[in-house]
């Protein structure tokens, strides 16, 4: 309970609760610089596209927020591996903060990937093969938190997540081929989430500080919520030499109840 | 003379209760421990510790030899634990149970006959599915399972519970058996007067802690 | 002493108990298998036959009502495995955690294969449906078999013993079988003739997705059966 407590009062405000230092101060400073830069070239800046007209400045948040998300699963995966190897809290909490923040970016690409449909097609959702494969891979890791959310012991709780984790990424390639595979029998490929080479100077400008801003937005994330996770786990540590003491203590006053 | 279990200060946590919370035992070959203590004391934790199945938090233990805080898998096809579950499918034959549980154990299916009729399992009830035995045939075939495996420690929780006199004195023969053949046995009960019958030793486990170590020889160990 | 069976006896070992616990619970045969042919009923209801989008949709119903059945046959594996203290004595026995895992598949792979076998008879008469192009048929069930019971081996697994697994193992597995759903409903569209395009690509993929999630499976079910 005070777990939680703890976890989502250091994500709100950092400072104190101390999740913040001057790493993540300098780290958070850059992604607002190029989130600026971003949104000023992204929306007034940069002309419309030849073909995709206004609709390109979706794609500049969709591409950064596809991608972030990709890099959360990434490290969720590696830590997913490095925890069956060498067991530590470390990789268990790295691996499930990556899970989360994964599935925040991945929900947002399917909402502006949605949004960008309306505008495009006129309808929200088409079986498109990116936003069709998110949406699969979107409820893959809401299943990784299900899992992370039920009380269990420490290290029953994160080998579980571990072994989501690898059967989860695994899946990603595949699961990308079969949507491929299955929507090329329909239609061509279309532009949504990919960087067209044909792009001006200050739209492939905004293009890329969109894409910083994702990435390091996605790192600044993830550093606080791997710390907000460490405290809680230090929190919940507390209460052990406490618990332990008074577990001895339970032998002296009523041992013949049985005996 | 080396102790078959050695724990120092070993605290054992279930999620993030100390069930063990510093538990210092020596267990030597060919002794019959009683472990005694009130319910929650950490009995069965201790025991699973033993048998490699619960990971120590800190502390030490050495079970047959082996280093259970480096590897706890080593230990577990020496062992032999009686826990308070059955161990066996329901929907399975008394023979079919052993069967299986034998071969797993890389022990005979004529190791498991032998066990059953060591346990005085008569062969009327060999095809019918476990779940239409009373408990005390459960136990016993549950007894037949850990036995077949041929133990070298034998760990069991509450033996006597659920048996009628006939299967108690069946288990104290077992115990004794054993420990004259060389196995070691560990075993946990309420059932003082018969349980401190068939010891050699007796300690009381409560609050996660051994209360009396008393040295093997200052107790009447049996000169017999 | 230590590993005296070996992982191939292991897994004969565990999926002859398997079988043997069907014959004896008769769950399959009789819970599961009924309820399959009962959603086939269902689908018919919910697209009326005369239209034409039952023949259709074949193929899709079809590997949706295997997946279903898949997930009750899983629950139903590893729950045996997580009573009665199952699971502490398969870890005391000493057995491979691979032998373990790859007996649970094999014995899963056939009941599947022969739930299947009474579906293609419920399809043919309920939905008249005619078949053609039978290897690839034969191909893709077995592989989209197999990688159903090797990936859901390693779920079923997981979920068995928590508290929540009836909900939990849906959400966990279906998603990670969206390409199976998609390879094998393919395939027997183009085996049946509706689609005109080599079906081999799609057994390939059902391949792949099948060896990647047995071979995963094998190394994963040792901390799987040790922590999880």
């Amino acid at each position: 309970m005070t777990t939680t407590k703890i976890q989502s009062a250091s994500t709100v405000s950092p400072a104190p609760t101390g999740t913040g230092s001057r790493g993540t101060k300098v780290l958070g400073g850059f992604a607002l610089v190029f989130l600026i830069i971003a949104v000023v070239y992204g929306l007034f800046i940069s002309p419309p596209d030849a073909q995709l007209g206004n609709t390109i400045r979706i794609i500049y948040m969709h591409v950064p927020t596809v991608m972030a998300a990709y890099l959360a699963f990434i490290i969720t995966a590696v830590s997913s591996g490095m925890y069956l190897w060498k067991r530590t809290e470390f990789w268990d909490l790295l691996g499930s903060s990556g899970a989360e923040i994964g599935v925040l970016f991945f929900a947002v690409t399917i909402v502006d990937g949605a949004l960008w449909g309306k505008v495009t097609w006129g309808v929200f959702w088409r079986w498109e093969p990116r936003l069709t494969t998110s949406a699969v891979l979107l409820i893959m890791y809401i299943g990784y938190l299900a899992v992370r959310a039920i009380p269990a012991d420490p290290r029953t709780r994160a080998t579980r997540c571990a072994i989501i984790g690898i059967v989860a990424i695994v899946n990603v390639p595949i699961v990308h081929k079969a949507v491929d595979w299955w929507r090329g029998l329909h239609q061509g490929k279309t532009v949504l989430g990919t960087i067209d080479p044909e792009m001006g100077g200050t739209q492939l400008f905004a293009m890329y500080s969109a894409l910083i801003a994702g990435l390091l937005v996605c790192v600044w994330l993830l550093i606080h919520r791997f710390r907000a996770g460490f405290l809680a786990e230090r929190a919940s540590d507390l209460g052990l030499d406490q618990a332990l003491e008074e577990r001895r203590l339970e032998s002296s006053p009523a041992t013949g109840e049985d005996a | 003379m080396s102790a078959i279990v050695h724990l120092r200060s070993a605290v054992a946590l279930i999620g993030r209760f100390p069930a063990l919370a510093g538990v210092n035992l020596d267990v030597h070959a060919g002794e019959i421990l009683l472990l005694r203590g009130p319910n929650g004391a950490g009995k069965t934790t201790l025991l699973g510790v033993c048998a490699g199945l619960i990971g120590l938090s800190t502390g030490e233990a050495v079970v047959l030899g082996e280093d259970l805080t480096r590897n706890r898998r080593a230990v577990r096809r020496r062992v032999g634990l009686l826990g308070h579950d059955s161990f066996l499918y329901q929907d399975l034959s008394v023979v079919e149970n052993l069967d299986f549980w034998s071969r797993a154990a890389a022990a005979t299916v004529a190791d498991g006959r032998a066990a059953l009729d060591r346990l005085g399992v008569a062969s009327r009830l060999f095809e019918l599915p476990v779940h239409s035995l009373s408990a005390g045939q459960r136990r016993r075939v549950s007894f037949a399972a850990m036995i077949c495996r041929r133990p070298e420690l034998w760990l069991l929780d509450e033996p006597h519970a659920g048996l009628d006199s006939a299967g108690r004195d069946l288990v104290d023969g077992l115990m004794s058996e054993a420990a004259t053949s060389g196995a070691t046995v560990l075993f946990a009960s309420h059932e003082l007067d018969r349980a401190e019958h068939v010891a050699h030793r007796s300690v009381t486990i409560s609050g996660g802690v051994i209360l009396d170590e008393t040295p093997p020889s200052t107790e009447t160990r049996a000169d017999s | 002493m230590s590993q005296s069976g070996g992982v191939l006896s292991d897994a004969l070992l565990v999926a002859r108990k398997d079988l043997l616990l069907e014959r004896r619970a008769k769950i399959g045969i009789g819970q599961v298998l009924p309820f399959a042919i009962l959603v086939l009923l269902l689908f018919a209801f919910a697209l009326d036959p005369d239209r034409g989008i039952l023949k259709l949709a074949t193929p899709g119903l079809f590997w949706v009502t295997v997946l279903f059945s898949a997930v009750l046959t899983l629950q139903r594996s590893f729950a045996l495995e997580a009573e009665d203290g199952i699971l502490e004595a398969l870890r005391l026995s000493g057995m491979s955690p691979a032998g373990i895992y790859l007996g649970k598949v094999t014995a899963l792979t056939i009941e599947l294969l022969l739930l299947e076998a009474v579906l293609v008879l419920g399809v043919a008469v309920l939905y008249d449906t005619k078949f053609l192009g039978i290897p690839l048929l034969f191909a893709i069930a077995l592989l989209a078999t197999l990688g159903i019971a090797g990936a859901g081996a390693v779920y079923g697994a997981l979920a068995a013993r928590l508290r929540s697994r009836e909900t939990l193992l849906p959400l966990l597995l279906l998603p990670l079988l969206a390409p199976v759903l998609i390879a094998a409903t393919r395939g027997c569209e183009v085996s049946l003739e509706r689609e005109a395009m080599s079906g081999w690509p799609w057994a390939a993929l059902l391949g792949i997705f099948a060896l990647v999630y047995l071979t995963l499976g094998s190394f994963l079910f040792r901390p799987l059966l040790e922590d999880a």
